[in-house]
């Protein structure tokens, strides 16, 4: 490894856009979010106003519930199964390939606002899935008219893209030791015990990043409901991500929305604490360092 | 026959029943999965009336007029107009990003330099920074500077290599590269910046293929960023056009239509992840990130 400023002439770009697009927005917003600020006016101190005005209005509160209901439903289905799908793929069978492109592919479209045009359609009260699940005589369910359908609409779109936490769970089993599930099958243990005895704690680095890196995008959700169910009835749907954005670009209040921002940026980052702080509790990092 | 034990006979019968169980849930699984876009497919060519009469996903007959008329929108404008916005920031996006974060990488990768370990970090720190609360100032930044309903927000970020995921792709798989080819070249008279070009980016394309799909997926996927900075219908990307489809309420909506966009608009990511496949997997897995 040469030891030469000239790496920092590389890294150049990135330093810079650290800077001017990263750190000083992110100061910016905490800056701004003590303003009332809103385009038109000369912006005015108004200290912790926002944050208070926030803490006050219910339909912020109900946003940060719906956001949390969104996040507790969505991180722990969705890994777990991809987790289970990896395990599963993870045995040596014939055409893991076709499995793996099938699963893949809605994680790769998941972004898409034609895949919300089509679950939005398919959700309908006449749409597929209820003539689908008419077939067995079940009734109707009013899907984007009731509040828990609406939310089981955008949580089911996002648990449909397990496809790259399963690859990356997909990735750390092939690093488990295959003599220790041998060791294992000859002392007479079962599969489901090999499971959560060896191959859970091994893979428990892959389940904590997959963990906060999903927790942090589940918190900040924003097209499935936008695009699918909108606020949804009686505002289940409203997520804190979306009120920020009618705020900011509808109504064009960026201290209070600037406020609403830093405040679901803290709450994430509390809950990140609280993961990393339970981390030497359950994950376990092998020594080899790598 | 016969030689085989009793054991050896249940287990064998075991093997067979657990794969049988193996592949009946990965088929059903897939199914799931697949099916509403088979459905989407079939759905393009059917009759409005006929979309909301069957579960099956085959049409009756194939017909293009829902593509022919859904193409032409109720707008002045037709997808082609949408479809070629939409480039008109993709593939700038690709080459920035692919040059900027392979100098990072470069730099991040080969050289000591001061801070260096900060530096890593903060790089690996702003991949879980939640972009919620930069999205308000950068907006006021890009307001100043009179680029509002421009492409220059959703592009110039790209010049800063700003996708910590694909400048970690680069570091790791430049890592894996051996550095004698390196020195070899210096003694050869070749400076950095040489070495660079004529001997890791030839090794590099791999990565840099795994860097072009995803960005491009990504750019042309992303909705926020064009919500929020794309005004102006005879600049919107395909995105916006799609969004603004659905919510035309008056008359009749023509869901065939609708539905016939949308597979358009997926179309290119599909037709990018079945030609690459397998840097897709690579990339993913090498980098643990995304999704």
């Amino acid at each position: 490894m040469k030891h030469s400023k000239i790496g920092l002439l590389y890294i150049l770009p990135w330093l810079a856009g650290i800077i001017f697009l990263t750190l000083y927005p992110f100061v910016n917003a905490l800056v701004i979010s003590f303003t009332d600020y809103n385009l038109v006016r000369k912006p005015n101190f108004v200290g912790f106003g926002n944050y208070i005005d926030l803490f006050r209005n219910a339909d912020f509160r109900s946003t940060l519930t719906a956001t949390i209901k969104y996040t507790i439903f969505t991180v722990p289905l969705q890994l777990s199964f991809a987790l289970f799908i990896a395990y599963i793929l993870n045995f040596q069978l014939k055409g893991i390939n076709f499995y793996r492109t099938a699963y893949y592919i809605p994680s790769l479209l998941g972004g898409n606002v034609a895949v919300a045009v089509l679950w939005r359609f398919l959700f309908q009260q006449d749409g597929f899935i209820n003539r689908f699940i008419g077939i067995f005589g079940a009734a109707p369910i009013p899907w984007l008219s009731s509040p828990n359908g609406a939310m089981s609409v955008i949580v089911l779109l996002k648990v449909w893209q397990f496809g790259s936490s399963m690859l990356i769970f997909l990735a750390a089993l092939k690093d488990v030791p295959q003599e220790l599930y041998e060791a294992a099958s000859v002392d007479g243990s079962s599969r489901l015990y090999s499971f959560f005895r060896i191959t859970i704690p091994l893979i428990t680095p892959t389940i904590f990043f997959n963990l906060v890196m999903q927790m942090v995008n589940a918190f900040q959700e924003f097209n499935g409901p936008y695009l699918v169910t909108g606020r949804g009835p009686l505002n289940a749907t409203y997520l804190t991500s979306m009120y920020i954005y009618d705020n900011a670009f509808k109504f064009f209040n960026m201290g209070y929305a600037s406020a609403a921002s830093w405040l679901l940026f803290i709450i994430i980052m509390a809950v990140t604490a609280i993961l990393f702080a339970t981390q030497n509790k359950w994950v376990f990092y092998s020594d080899e360092g790598n | 026959m016969n030689g085989l034990s009793k054991l050896e006979r249940r287990r064998r019968r075991k093997n067979i029943v657990s794969a049988v169980i193996r592949y009946g849930i990965l088929t059903a699984v897939a199914l799931v999965m697949i099916y509403p876009i088979l459905w989407l497919v079939g759905a393009t060519f059917k009759t409005n009336n006929e979309i909301f009469t069957t579960v099956n996903f085959i049409p009756k007959r194939i017909d293009f007029t829902p593509y022919i008329e859904g193409w032409k929108t109720r707008t002045q404008f037709t997808f082609t107009t949408f479809f070629l916005n939409t480039f008109q920031y993709v593939i700038p996006k690709i080459l920035f990003c692919l040059i900027s974060s392979t100098l990072v990488a470069y730099g991040f990768a080969r050289f000591q330099f001061p801070f260096k370990k900060f530096f890593f970090s903060l790089l690996m720190a702003t991949m879980f920074l939640p972009a919620v609360v930069t999205r308000i100032p950068l907006y006021l930044l890009w307001k100043n500077l009179g680029l509002l309903d421009t492409y220059v927000p959703l592009i110039a970020p790209t010049i800063f290599a700003n996708e910590p995921f694909f400048v970690f792709m680069l570091i790791q798989f430049l890592r894996s590269i051996p550095t004698y080819l390196d020195e070899a070249a210096t003694v050869d008279g070749c400076n950095s910046f040489e070495i660079l070009i004529r001997i890791l980016l030839p090794a590099l394309k791999p990565a840099i293929v795994s860097c072009t799909i995803f960005q491009f997926i990504w750019s042309f996927n992303d909705f926020l960023g064009p919500l929020i900075y794309v005004t102006s219908l005879s600049k919107y990307p395909v995105a916006l056009a799609l969004k603004m489809s659905i919510d035309q309420s008056s008359g009749i909506v023509e869901w065939n239509q609708i539905l016939a966009m949308s597979f358009l608009a997926l179309l290119p990511a599909l037709i990018l992840f079945f030609a690459a496949q397998k840097y897709f997997v690579e990339g993913i897995t090498s980098t643990g990130a995304k999704g």
